[in-house]
């Protein structure tokens, strides 16, 4: 079941980099993490997801602490950016996967997975191999497999970014779509003014290890407070 | 024009290195004693020796890869570690493939013959490892192991192991990421140094005959008895080559798909 | 198979004797410093002996060389019968010498030797257990004990074929733990306490010292193993050849041979 709130507050160090962010997010105004290539916004993700370790802070899904959670424990859902499918797995067993791993035998999962499949418009894919999908097929699939495992809130990590540039923007609306039915909260980690406009509800700047704005999209057009954000919100305009 | 010439070079080169590999095989089944043939591959000595083989052949093949894959996947990891250790992880690996087997042999009777150093104290209670069929398969998992390993471990190292990230994400513990994502994923390159290891395993002499030593039935394998043969009866010599040969070359046509990890077809 | 290459010579007494009457008969200067100039034997002369004949022989080749500094002796030391196969199938070799009879009857069949072979030296079978005799062997009968451990050369090779007619003129019936390719394996076994027992011949008993202890056996004196030399007739430094087999058969020769326990014909 998911959550209804997800709350950070968190120091993390990678080599000499430090980073400190705090934030929150709710469920149903997914949250974009925004900020130029290496200002830690992939840090942030990995310790959400539990793939990096924290100095400090607490990270509270529903007042329940992940620090200190293995990833296979905190019921976080991951979209990677270059969806990580499994290669030896078809469509399905990949999307049942999730099912699989809290406690249905392979037969059932597949079974559980069908309604997923079908949402994601997978159902003719589900016999195939991940190298046999397109970039477009790919993402759904990582998405359904995500989503399939029930997870209490998702991250997604620069959702467009392995993607053609001439389907990107129909993939997004698309995308766009399904981040509202999902009931928990979200966190996009993304460098694109585009991603921000049509996925989310909330921003958060992280520039050199530290938040430097946090608000809604519009309130970042309205008044950029660095030179960086003045630079994303042209983007867009664009 | 100037193009070809290099090219052209290089078959023949390797039309050489193809006859050298090939023309020796050409030479057993030249001189093999054709009519004689189906009397001596029936006979008990061959039976014997065949049925030896390939007993502890595949016993060695399922030992090196029970104890093999941990070891391929520790020094697979290894690249995280020190440049001592880990250097040293990869000489230990090594050592089966750069001692002479007599010297492997030697090296095992001194650790688990009777008075091995190790081998003194399985003696009192009652366990002697040299001259049983255990020794063979002790001395053919000791030469082939490296094989399996590095095969492994290449194949570990080619995969893009952050899928198992993905299936952390979606509740797999470790042990249930290693059994369902980690280990179908190097499967070929496990199939490919199982298939080596076998091979490997099925031709050891040196290491055999100074350990186990060469008894009938329990410790006399097809190289073995090819060997004392040739200095006899030199047509039953062949005919075990030819067994031991028709073998091999079963094996690598059983699994030829799975030849090189992570090359479809 | 064990190879000798030329190592520096030993000094020996006899040696510097033999050189002078040598000196005087090969040239007409006097003393052993001027032989070199004169000497008319050179080049390398390729031995293949039997195993049981090598310590004997390297130290004859040792003084051999020393005579002719301009001879290089190279030996190889192997099972009998691997050997005159090997000459069969047409190895480079100038000198063969065989642990009996009949070994070398393959070589002579086959139109390969010289000449006739001369029988310079004989050998006997005797018991030798490990220095602590775990399994208390006090005589041959004690082989057919269940529970010794016994190590025999293959009947294919001479010390085999001598040690099976032994063990039935005993009347007994011995299950070894291993049949070994050539005598000097089977000492291995016995010097490293790997085995209760063993059949080698006496100048193998002599030539382990005292890492071994010696049981005569009484019958063994009727099974002899007559030794034989020939200079074959693929040599192509016959000269050389003839003169180290006339060296070996020569007094000094057949002195060193009795002292490492061989016997006379």
């Amino acid at each position: 079941m998911s959550a209804s709130a997800l709350v950070a507050d968190v120091t993390a160090r990678r080599g000499s980099f430090e980073l400190t962010a705090a934030f929150n997010v709710s469920a149903g105004r997914p949250l974009a993490l925004v900020g130029p290539n290496g200002a830690g916004k992939t840090t942030v993700l990995n310790v959400l997801a539990g793939h990096a370790d924290v100095e400090r802070g607490s990270i509270l899904l529903d007042g329940r602490d992940l620090v200190g959670l293995s990833p296979e424990a905190r019921r976080v859902g991951v979209v990677f950016q270059d969806f990580l499918l499994f290669p030896h797995l078809t469509v399905a067993d990949n999307v049942a996967y999730g099912i699989r791993m809290r406690g249905s035998r392979r037969a059932a999962a597949r079974v559980a997975a069908r309604p997923w499949l079908e949402r994601f418009d997978l159902g003719a894919l589900a016999d195939r191999y991940p190298h046999e999908l397109s970039g477009g097929q790919a993402q759904r699939v990582a998405l359904a497999r995500a989503l399939a495992a029930e997870p209490e809130a998702l991250l997604l990590d620069e959702p467009m970014a392995s993607l053609d540039v001439e389907i990107r923007d129909d993939v997004r609306a698309e995308l766009a779509g399904h981040l509202r039915d999902f009931a928990g909260p979200t966190v996009i980690v993304t460098h694109s003014a585009a991603d921000v406009a049509a996925l989310a509800v909330d921003v958060v700047v992280i520039e050199h290890g530290a938040v430097t704005q946090r608000g809604t999209w519009a309130s970042l057009r309205q008044a950029p407070a660095t030179p960086y954000v003045t630079r994303l919100v042209r983007q867009h305009e664009e | 024009m100037r193009r070809r010439g290099p090219a052209v070079t290089v078959w023949v080169i390797a039309g050489f290195a193809l006859a050298l590999l090939v023309l020796p095989l050409l030479g057993i089944l030249l001189s093999a004693p054709w009519p004689h043939l189906p009397a001596l591959l029936v006979a008990p000595e061959t039976l014997q020796a065949l049925g030896l083989s390939l007993l502890t052949g595949v016993i060695s093949t399922a030992l090196c890869l029970v104890l093999g894959i941990p070891l391929a996947v520790v020094l697979a990891r290894s690249v995280s570690w020190p440049v001592v250790p880990r250097r040293l992880l990869r000489a230990a690996v090594t050592i089966p493939l750069v001692l002479p087997p007599v010297v492997g042999g030697l090296a095992l009777l001194l650790l688990l013959g009777r008075n091995g150093v190790l081998g003194k104290f399985l003696a009192l209670i009652g366990v002697t490892i040299p001259f049983t069929t255990g020794a063979v398969v002790i001395a053919q998992t000791f030469v082939a192991m490296p094989f399996l390993v590095f095969a492994v471990e290449g194949a570990l190292r080619g995969a893009d192991r952050r899928v198992e990230l993905a299936a952390a994400s979606l509740g797999a513990s470790p042990l249930r990421v290693f059994r369902t994502i980690t280990i179908p994923l190097v499967a070929p390159g496990i199939a490919a140094g199982a298939v080596l290891c076998f091979a490997r395993a099925l031709g050891e002499f040196g290491a055999t005959i100074t350990f186990a030593g060469s008894y009938p039935g329990v410790t006399r394998t097809l190289p073995i008895a090819s060997y004392l043969a040739s200095q006899t009866d030199l047509d039953q010599s062949i005919a075990l080559a030819l067994v031991l040969l028709v073998v091999s070359v079963a094996v690598l046509l059983g699994l030829r798909d799975r030849w090189l990890p992570g090359v479809r077809g | 198979m064990r190879l000798r290459p030329s190592r520096p010579a030993r000094a020996a007494p006899l040696a510097g004797a033999v050189a002078l009457l040598l000196a005087a008969c090969s040239s007409p200067s006097a003393g052993p410093s001027s032989t070199t100039s004169a000497d008319p034997l050179k080049g390398t002369v390729t031995v293949l002996a039997a195993a049981s004949l090598s310590e004997v022989y390297s130290d004859l080749a040792d003084r051999f060389e020393k005579l002719h500094p301009n001879v290089t002796i190279t030996e190889s030391f192997g099972g009998s019968s691997a050997l005159a196969s090997q000459i069969v199938q047409g190895a480079p070799a100038d000198l063969l010498a065989t642990a009996n009879q009949a070994t070398m009857k393959t070589v002579t069949d086959a139109k390969l030797a010289d000449g006739t072979p001369i029988v310079y030296a004989t050998n006997i079978l005797t018991l030798v257990v490990p220095p602590s005799n775990p399994a208390e062997v006090k005589a041959v009968a004690d082989l057919a004990k269940p529970g010794v451990k016994v190590a025999l050369c293959d009947t294919t090779v001479p010390c085999g074929s001598a040690a099976s007619a032994l063990l039935s003129a005993e009347h007994l019936s011995v299950t070894p733990v291993t049949l070994e390719t050539d005598v000097k394996a089977v000492l291995t076994k016995v010097e490293l306490d790997e085995v209760d027992a063993g059949l080698v011949y006496v100048s193998d008993a002599k030539a382990a010292g005292d890492k071994v202890t010696q049981i005569a056996v009484p019958d063994a004196a009727n099974l002899i193993n007559r030794y034989p030399i020939v200079v074959l007739s693929g040599s192509k430094n016959k000269t050389a050849a003839w003169a180290f087999e006339q060296f070996i058969v020569s007094i000094t020769g057949l002195t060193a041979l009795k002292n490492a326990g061989f016997g006379t014909p």
